[in-house]
């Protein structure tokens, strides 16, 4: 989707300003939201890619002033209602209306294990690859109004496959449709004045890493 | 914007988004109250990300990198396997690419739709990384946000930005720097910073000036 999400090449967000001796977490509750969504995680009732974009479609305006945890905070209510772990009700009063059936929580003493667990977006899947390196590319000219991993700035480009990843799940279609579509995933070479015009320096690249369902020969 | 004329479902989706903290502490009581989450759990979890992960560990990685070059290799062609030698594994590196600084080419990690990162080898992203002025400049600007932050890079140097866009996951290893010979592994790993790591900064040895 079009949305605010979508940041690369945007102009005055100001400059880049890194804190020294930065905490891992701000606060407590910057903390514990992080711990949720990954304790949440762990009932396997969406994926990342639906959990990406649930952050997506939190409104612009409220996106740009929310900071991150607050729409970690906003994107995992909007998911344990959808996905039916809580009732919008039970989200507005802050009361359970009734105990979750069946799945047990993350323990303490499953953090550990847990945390480590490969999470499959590399799948073994054949699929042959529809591109090679060193093979010319020009990615989609489309607008979905649904999750997309090609970024505005990169649609409709020229560019070279650099390398095969191998076969990784489609997160366009595992946002919206939980439909895995396995296919080869590439690091894809733009030359930085392709993406950006004379401006940019000639000797510049951006390498993003885009599916086969992206990319037209070129 | 919502205002009280609207419906139940409009204001339950422009519900501003003020009180983070107690929101946060309702939602948790919630999913606690209905046994869908373990409060110690959380503790152990927060733990994880304050105190056992972090950018030392990728720290420990380029050092090895610098003094053995067999690991070197190992790492260049097949990342993730090399820094599972270490035990960095899982959330968020599963798969690594290990992007290698030279005298000619600079490169430099960003995720301009989201906050894509490392977690297993550089923790939890900064701020900074995960910010709108980052997302939006690095790749349309990176020569500009490297001098900003004191990394200007030569003309005659390549920039390549690399857009995290899936689940690969992306490691610098920065250029071992001048004076550092006979230097131990831990030693190095001691200079080695984040955010070199990421690619908007060189490792310099103690004994050179800030610029």
């Amino acid at each position: 989707m079009n949305s605010v999400h979508d940041m690369g090449g945007m102009h005055g967000m100001g400059p880049v300003e890194i804190e020294k001796n930065e905490p891992v977490f701000h606060s407590e509750w910057e903390a514990r939201v992080h711990a949720l969504n990954l304790a949440c995680g762990y009932h396997r009732k969406w994926n990342i890619d639906m959990g990406r974009h649930s952050r997506e479609r939190i409104a612009p305006a409220e996106y740009l002033a929310a900071t991150y945890y607050e729409k970690w905070l906003r994107g995992l209510e909007m998911l344990l209602v959808e996905n039916g772990l809580v009732t919008a009700k039970e989200l507005a009063t802050g009361r359970a209306e009734s105990k979750a059936g069946g799945a047990s929580a993350l323990r303490a003493s499953e953090v550990t294990s847990f945390l480590r667990v490969r999470r499959l977006a590399r799948v073994d899947d054949e699929v042959p690859p529809k591109f090679r390196p060193g093979e010319r590319v020009l990615t989609h000219n489309d607008h979905p109004i649904g999750h997309t991993r090609l970024p505005r700035y990169a649609r409709a480009k020229r560019g070279v496959i650099d390398r095969d990843h191998g076969v990784f799940i489609f997160p366009d279609t595992h946002a919206m449709t939980r439909d895995k579509k396995p296919q080869h995933c590439y690091s894809v070479r733009f030359a930085a004045r392709e993406l950006w015009g004379p401006r940019a320096s000639a000797r510049d690249s951006v390498y993003l890493d885009l599916w086969d369902d992206h990319l037209d020969p070129a | 914007m919502s205002d009280h004329h609207d419906d139940e479902h409009a204001r339950e989706h422009d519900r501003p988004l003020s009180g983070p903290a107690l929101r946060a502490k309702a939602l948790e009581s919630l999913l606690v109250e209905k046994g869908l989450v373990d409060p110690k759990a959380l503790d152990e979890l927060i733990d994880t990300y304050e105190t056992k992960v972090g950018p030392r560990n990728g720290a420990r990685i380029v050092a090895r990198a610098w003094v053995d070059p067999a690991y070197r290799k190992r790492l260049l062609e097949d990342a993730s396997a090399a820094i599972a030698e270490f035990g960095f594994i899982g959330r968020q590196g599963e798969d690594m690419v290990v992007l290698e600084n030279t005298p000619k080419v600079r490169n430099v990690v960003v995720c301009t739709l989201c906050s894509c990162y490392p977690w297993p080898v550089l923790g939890l992203p900064p701020v900074w990384y995960k910010s709108a002025p980052y997302r939006a400049r690095a790749v349309i600007d990176p020569r500009g946000v490297l001098k900003e932050l004191g990394s200007e890079v030569p003309e005659d140097v390549e920039v390549r930005v690399w857009d995290s866009t899936a689940e690969l996951r992306y490691l610098v290893l920065p250029e071992r720097p001048a004076g550092t010979q006979g230097w131990t592994e831990d030693e190095l790993a001691a200079i080695v910073t984040r955010d070199a790591m990421i690619g908007v900064a060189q490792v310099k040895s103690p004994g050179q000036s800030k610029r």
